[in-house]
């Protein structure tokens, strides 16, 4: 029996998962760019794994296998695993993130809307956990070729210290940190000196700083699609320019400018498309503010006091666990509840 | 002059396909074979049957009368014959029946004599019968007897009364009709009510895609020369017609769930219901017709002026039904309910039979999870979030789902129309409430099953306690008379020279029977005629003034004065 409404508007998970997916193509392209074309070939590794996995478990669990893969969710899981992951990761590295993303941290949960954990965020840090040297190698803009990569990521041997470096955010660290100590080679190096050397960019690190504005733009266009709210990307860029600003204002020589945090790693992909997951985010509007707030504050702290090269991710899965605690505690008032 | 208009959150904007039955203007509809006028046509009492099978009746005589405060009468939609008093199907989802009258109409449509009533000389509670008995009840949809909201509150004057003409309902065009035809007769209607309310102000809010229906009204307005009447065009997007919406963009006010308007100062009607008190006051009709709005899967959407009690296929024939047709649905497409049968009666709710197909409305696509993307909060009029009271409405979680003000739910269909996953959030929520107020029902049932099984044992209790305590206090009695007639046995007994013997245990015993069989005999006598039977009326007073005096002089014995004297107040 069907009841009212009868009239619907045409809006689905479809077509919701397919913008987002389209909203990644510009950062993809910008890092395809700079840094060859193993991105592509990891996008295609983890969606083909990503499939395989969620068809496998739907039909274990008996769930129509078409209508679920044909939601696209776990395109997107895979596509923003491949994104976080390093280039030149080794194919089976990819694959089983992946496949520990979708079976175990979605699939083993409830499947789709189910899941409290970020999947693609769950995965990047149980193989960070797990594969700390591999995860860790990034090859900076235009070093590798295409040979060279499709060759790192099927190959077996890795002679890999010597053709890769660390991503600016880790080589900011230890250069900085080397920089404090007054036994370092680097003692008295500041910030602003660092910045100029190779690796990095205007604001960001080379080549990494054009695939941040690909994704700025590709969120900014899920905003204006409805996709997303403002309330996640502006809160966490806002609280990590806050963040990065205080301690940068109070001793600009050891910490790097709040731009640079901005404009570096993940934060403009964990700004417009990895925190507004909306399955395992907060939903109320002041909510979703706190939410991305202590994300961002939790990612400053992680990548300047932590040792991981990003701290996006553990950031997210910490601020996962408090999203029923501040979905509750932040409730709108209803009609005519409201305090004038 | 522009006025401050005030925003409700969410809402959203669905096809209006309101154009296409607004072209032709209202149409009479000829008499049905048969009407079938249910006699429950409004929120509370089932109005009982005041006519038999076999009686006559006038167009407009009253068939069911009011039953208590909150019920409205119902009338006879046309002259004819009554057929039947039965249960009927009623326009309802569900399929079930109510006492419906059917009358045969004898093709006169004769009316009876028809009662005008003077608004401005009649006493207030006289004009709010006089509404009760002509039917008069919210035609927006609601049909809440309207004679109940005509009070004003505490204050006794009103500040703002809103009239409803938003109609925000995809496909409805009835009011829009309405006020482009009979304005200034539904003006007449609205003074009347600002009269009974003593309303400072009168809105009228009509959505803003309705330019030549404010137009009229303006027009109206300034015909009137009426002052402190103002036709409002509000933004067009649904639900601004409910109620507590359209109060929130005039006057700002957000009216609780469960809280009167008027202890806001402000009341809301509908534009029909305007008209129908027009109706009623200035030519004595009551309420047996209604606009309806015929329109979707027909020919030729229209306007109609229908009796209530017709058929509605009966109407549908007239704008003609295409091809597969598999549903009526009575109201719009976001509120509107399935029609139970094809031939089920218009009645005072019935602003618009909507005739549904596959093709217009086709069945949603397969509902998937829940993503909580938050687009039914979004959209939501009421400020909830309905993917949370959906969550814990589906764990059958109601206390949670309460938490969240399921309660404050208007079931408007925001949140289902968004849903990314084809969730039928508002059956959900229907289903909630329904499972809650059952839940209430069996615990008041229990709870009061319970109370009824304590009193008892209660009552019993006592009244075994009291029969005991009698039977004490009577043995106690008994004993001391036993006692003085003992001593005085005693001594009638030492003048005859036995020895005075202290009554034993036995001998108490023994004088208990005896005054027992002695107050035996004594009611036995008291049976039989008294020697004063026979006296005559005269000897019959006296003796009666005597008796009385030996009552007083027995509960009041002389040495205890009845009253106590003031001056042994220490």
């Amino acid at each position: 029996m069907i009841n009212s409404p009868f009239v619907r508007k045409p809006a689905s998970v479809q077509s919701v998962m397919l913008q987002v997916l389209l909203a990644l193509v510009p950062g993809i392209a910008a890092y395809a760019w700079f840094f060859g074309p193993g991105i592509l070939v990891q996008i295609a590794l983890a969606t083909a794994a990503a499939l395989a996995g969620e068809a496998a478990v739907l039909a274990i669990r008996g769930k129509p296998v078409a209508l679920f893969l044909g939601d696209l969710s776990a395109i997107v899981t895979a596509w923003l695993i491949a994104l976080t992951f390093p280039p030149i990761a080794p194919w089976w590295l990819t694959v089983t993130g992946t496949l520990l993303a979708i079976v175990i941290v979605k699939q083993l949960y409830g499947g789709l809307g189910q899941n409290p954990f970020n999947p693609a965020m769950a995965a990047f840090c149980l193989m960070i956990v797990a594969y700390p040297a591999l995860m860790s190698q990034w090859p900076a803009a235009g070093q590798l070729d295409a040979g060279t990569q499709l060759e790192l990521i099927f190959g077996g041997a890795r002679q890999i210290d010597a053709i890769t470096g660390a991503t600016p955010l880790d080589a900011l660290r230890t250069a900085l940190r080397g920089a404090a100590d007054p036994a370092s080679t680097l003692h008295g190096l500041r910030a602003a000196q660092l910045m100029d050397g190779p690796a990095f960019g205007l604001i960001g690190g080379h080549g990494g700083e054009w695939v941040a504005l690909g994704y700025l733009l590709g969120g900014l266009w899920l905003l204006q699609r409805r996709i997303i709210t403002w309330h996640i990307p502006l809160a966490f860029c806002a609280a990590l320019f806050a963040a990065a600003g205080l301690l940068w204002a109070l001793k600009p020589e050891g910490f790097a400018s709040p731009l640079f945090h901005l404009a570096s790693g993940g934060a403009m992909l964990g700004a417009f498309f990895i925190l507004t997951d909306p399955v395992s985010g907060a939903t109320t509007a002041r909510g979703k503010l706190l939410f991305a707030a202590g994300a961002a504050v939790l990612t400053y702290v992680i990548r300047v006091f932590g040792a991981y090269p990003d701290g996006i991710a553990f950031a997210t899965l910490l601020m996962n666990i408090c999203v029923p605690l501040i979905d509750m505690k932040t409730q709108a008032p209803v009609f005519g509840h409201k305090k004038d | 002059m522009l006025r401050k208009l005030f925003n409700f959150h969410g809402g959203v904007k669905p096809a209006t396909h309101k154009e296409e039955s607004t072209l032709s203007p209202i149409a009479p509809v000829p008499l049905p074979d048969r009407l079938v006028i249910p006699l429950h046509q409004s929120v509370g009492g089932h109005p009982r049957p005041l006519v038999q099978p076999g009686d006559r009746v006038f167009k407009g005589q009253r068939i069911g009368a009011a039953d208590g405060s909150l019920s409205s009468a119902v009338h006879a939609s046309t002259s004819g014959l009554v057929r039947d008093v039965v249960p009927a199907v009623m326009p309802h989802t569900s399929g079930l029946t109510t006492l419906s009258v059917i009358i045969e109409p004898d093709g006169d449509d004769r009316w009876g004599e028809l009662e005008r009533v003077n608004f401005r000389s009649t006493p207030p509670d006289e004009l709010r019968d006089f509404l009760r008995d002509a039917g008069i009840v919210g035609l927006g949809g609601a049909v809440f007897p309207s004679h109940l909201k005509l009070k004003p509150g505490k204050e006794g004057a009103l500040q703002t009364l809103v009239i409803n003409g938003a109609e925000c309902e995809p496909f409805i065009t009835c009011d829009d009709m309405l006020m482009r035809e009979r304005a200034g007769d539904m003006l007449k209607g609205i003074i009347a009510m600002r009269h009974m309310l003593q309303a400072r102000e009168v809105l009228i809010g009509i959505e803003d895609n309705k330019p030549q229906a404010i137009a009229a009204v303006q027009a109206a307005i300034a015909a009137s020369g009426e002052t402190g009447i103002e036709a409002v065009a509000i933004p067009t997007r649904y639900p601004a017609g409910g109620a507590k919406q359209l109060i929130r963009v005039l006057t700002g006010i957000e009216v609780p769930h469960g809280r009167r308007s008027t202890d806001f100062g402000v009341q809301c009607f509908n534009v029909g219901t305007a008209y129908s008190i027009f109706e009623a006051l200035e030519r004595g009709r009551p309420l047996i017709s209604r606009i309806v709005t015929v329109a979707g899967n027909v020919d030729a959407p229209r306007n109609y002026e229908v009796l209530i009690g017709t058929p509605m296929d009966h109407v549908v024939r007239l704008a003609g039904a295409r091809a597969g047709t598999d549903r009526y649905i009575m109201g719009g497409p976001m509120m509107g309910a399935r029609m139970p049968a094809f031939d089920v009666p218009v009645v005072k709710a019935t602003n618009c039979i909507l005739v549904g197909s596959p093709a217009l409305f086709p069945p949603p696509p397969p509902e998937m999870p829940c993503i909580r993307c938050g687009e039914c909060a979004k959209a939501c009029p009421a400020d909830l979030a309905p993917f949370e009271m959906y969550w814990h409405s589906r764990a059958k979680n109601f206390g949670k789902a309460q938490e969240y003000h399921l309660f404050d739910c208007i079931e408007c269909g925001c949140c289902s129309f968004v849903c990314p996953s084809h969730i039928p959030l508002v059956d959900y929520f229907r289903f909630s409430k329904s499972e809650i107020w059952a839940r209430e029902r069996e615990k008041e049932a229990a709870d009061t099953a319970r109370d009824r099984f304590e009193f008892k044992n209660f009552r019993q209790e006592r009244e075994k306690q009291e029969k005991a305590e009698k039977l004490a206090a009577k043995a106690a009695a008994t004993r001391e008379k036993v006692g003085a007639d003992g001593s005085a046995a005693g001594a009638a007994a030492a003048s005859s020279g036995t020895a005075p013997a202290k009554p034993s245990g036995d001998d108490a015993k023994r004088a208990l029977i005896e005054a027992a069989m002695e107050k035996a005999r004594q009611q036995k006598a008291q049976v039989q005629p008294k020697n004063t039977d026979a006296a005559t009326p005269a000897v019959q007073a006296e003796i009666a003034a005597i008796e009385a005096r030996r009552q007083v002089s027995a509960t009041h014995p002389t040495d205890a004065p009845p009253d106590r004297p003031p001056s042994s107040g220490a």
